[in-house]
């Protein structure tokens, strides 16, 4: 019912722009026909049916408009025409949703319920799409100033998303209009990424270095002609330039890691060589902090396809942790177990201390750059805030996975998972 | 959907004031969102035009105020359809006030200098995430009016009073630090106070929308989780 209302309607209307078009032409038909009747005094029949040609003439479709009809004519001997909207909609990969003149949704592809929770059918596009830009928007293409317009749209909320949105008629008169998002939250998520990086890393380096421009600022005013004073500046400078260097090192092997991240280490490590020699190289800060290694490990030859240096670097990171900040525990214990569950065999080395622990809302994000649990603590036990950051990305690297599991006052468990294949 | 009047204008007026609420609520949403964002790169242009942005909101109240009043007047309501009215002039306060609270923390941008601790931003952040993300959410319910899924909103609010009460202690702890720390603290303490403030508007927004739907008061349970009434820092308690 209503969509041949809207038919009629609409054809109407486009008779009534025929005749505002023509109308001067009309006038001036009009004028001339009455001129001859009242000069020639020709009769009242055929001045009557001579202003109904003019007008009829004038409703004729213009050639645009013809134009437009031959299109039409063309889709449908394609057989486009039978095709339905939904089957077209559903084809469309980014979002699409196709609304009426009052905003309210007709329908939507599967992409558009999938990146925009809460849709249903005659539900209001404008109460689901608030952001000023989508008003502004729907209200241009719906008030018919523009046929079709383009906004970058960003929902900030629960994860960022960009979107370039289109929004455009359909057909001729068919009182319906589309949204199409594009998705560029990715190339914008990246640009963000390096931006911060850059910022994180600027800020780590910029801390040590104020604090040795002050104790120079010191060593040349007040503390002068102060010995004792004086050395224990230049210690503290030479701790601070210590960790600057430190950084610096961790930024390099990290920027190394992320330049060949998909290439897979192939060579066989003897991993309980390797191990054993990360335990010896930290033997000294280890007995430093008071904490005895003791190790749990399975019979037999055990190696995993990888490279030993970036593995040993996984296990000198995380055993250091261990050692840092479980110093109160005493002990770390740093245990092998082959896992033959059947979808994933491999190796699970297990290092664990019984420190303080990891309270849960850190967990998720301690493998992130530069984020510390504790950063006074992390600060004095010379931590540059992107070990675990490196223990990731080798680990990613080599296909293999990091489980933490921690209790607040029992220590915590850091279990790397590695395939045998 | 909903029923059709005899009187179509009176659908036409009804649906000008849930348009214009979502116009005024998508407003508020993104002034905030500058508004924190303004707060945390220091960022004093952008805070300037959140403040001057407010104009919309308060003349958006107004706008709706006038246009219920002349619905009552006109229509008489009954119902759903006087419960959808009296709900957009609470509605539409509530939002306006939102947008005084972002307005207030666009203000403290000047007296922040930016020199405080990363972490106190990122805390910030994560709490404005929290009670943007609870608005969000109401809102998004106003427009598909499901409020069977309405419950959410009482969670996210212990999550939003549970991370205000660490902030609070966190930033009590700077200012005992160094004195010199308390200006900057203290205007950050507001503007905590005030994205905390903003989840209880949108609680209020949730509760209003419950009515309008069903026509009953949201269940009455609603436990107070914002405990810094009783935080204090060692060796501040004064002897009894």
């Amino acid at each position: 019912m209503a969509e041949t209302g809207a038919g009629q309607d609409s054809r109407g209307r486009a008779l009534a722009a025929r005749l505002r078009r023509n109308r001067w032409l009309l006038a001036a038909g009009f004028v001339a026909v009455i001129a001859v009747y009242s000069f020639a005094g020709a009769s009242v029949y055929v001045l009557l049916p001579a202003l109904a040609l003019l007008v009829a003439t004038a409703m004729l479709p213009a050639d645009a408009e013809r134009r437009s009809t031959d299109a039409g004519a063309a889709i449908e001997a394609s057989g486009l025409q039978r095709l339905s909207g939904e089957y077209l909609a559903a084809a469309v990969a980014d979002p699409l949703i196709i609304f009426d003149h009052s905003a309210a949704m007709v329908h939507a592809n599967a992409a558009a319920f999938a990146a925009f929770g809460g849709l249903a059918p005659g539900m209001s596009l404008a109460l689901k799409f608030r952001a000023p830009e989508m008003q502004a928007l729907l209200d241009g293409i719906l008030s018919g100033e523009v046929a079709a317009d383009v906004v970058d749209y960003t929902e900030k909320l629960p994860v960022e998303r960009t979107y370039r949105v289109s929004a455009s008629t359909v057909g001729h008169a068919t009182g319906l209009y589309v949204l199409v998002f594009k998705d560029q939250s990715e190339a914008r998520r990246i640009d963000r990424m390096r931006a911060d990086f850059i910022a994180n890393a600027s800020h780590e380096l910029r801390t040590p270095l104020a604090s040795i421009a002050g104790f120079i600022e010191t060593l040349r005013g007040p503390a002068r002609n102060d010995p004792a004073a004086r050395d224990q500046f230049l210690q503290i400078m030479q701790n601070q330039t210590g960790r600057m260097a430190r950084l610096i090192d961790d930024l390099l092997s990290l920027s190394r890691l992320e330049m060949k991240p998909y290439l897979r280490p192939g060579t066989a490590v003897d991993l309980r060589q390797t191990i054993d020699s990360v335990i010896d190289s930290l033997g000294p800060l280890a007995s430093e902090n008071g904490i005895v290694i003791e190790r749990d490990f399975i019979d037999g030859p055990i190696s995993v396809p990888g490279d030993r240096d970036e593995l040993f670097q996984v296990f000198e990171n995380l055993l250091e942790n261990a050692c840092k900040y479980g110093q109160s525990g005493g002990r770390v214990t740093v245990s092998m177990a082959r896992v033959d569950d059947g979808q994933d065999p491999g190796i699970d080395v297990t290092i664990r201390d019984y420190g303080p622990g990891i309270a849960e809302e850190h967990i998720p994000r301690i493998t992130e750059r530069f984020y510390r649990v504790d950063v006074e603590n992390s600060r004095t036990q010379k931590g540059t805030g992107l070990g675990l950051s490196i223990v990731k990305h080798i680990l990613t690297r080599h296909n293999a996975r990091l489980s933490i599991k921690s209790e607040v006052g029992k220590g915590a468990a850091f279990t790397v998972h590695l395939p045998a294949r | 959907m909903q029923s059709v009047h005899t009187v179509s204008a009176y659908d036409e007026e009804l649906k000008f004031l849930s348009k214009r609420i979502a116009a005024m609520g998508g407003h508020a949403e993104r002034m905030v969102e500058q508004a924190v964002a303004a707060l945390v790169n220091v960022d004093h242009g952008l805070a300037q035009k959140v403040i001057q942005d407010d104009v919309v909101l308060d003349e958006g109240q107004r706008e709706i105020d006038d246009k219920a009043i002349i619905i009552i007047a006109r229509r008489q309501p009954m119902a759903t359809d006087l419960r959808e009215i009296v709900g957009a002039i609470r509605i539409s306060a509530d939002i306006e006030r939102v947008g005084d609270l972002g307005k207030n923390v666009a203000k403290r941008v000047a007296s922040v200098d930016g020199r405080q601790p990363n972490s106190l931003f990122r805390g910030i952040e994560a709490l404005a995430n929290l009670a943007l993300t609870q608005l969000k959410e109401v809102l998004d319910v106003y427009a598909s009016r499901s409020v069977e899924r309405i419950g959410f909103v009482r969670d996210r609010d212990d999550q939003i009073d549970a991370m205000y009460t660490s902030l609070f202690r966190e930033l009590l702890t700077y200012m005992m630090e160094d004195p010199r720390n308390i200006t900057p603290c203290t205007h950050l303490l507001f503007c905590a106070k005030n994205i905390e403030r903003i989840g209880d508007h949108a609680t209020n927004i949730a509760e209003t929308i419950y009515y309008i739907v069903t026509g009953d008061q949201m269940p009455a349970e609603r436990p107070k989780g914002d405990k810094t009434d009783k935080v204090v820092l060692p060796g501040t308690v004064p002897a009894k």
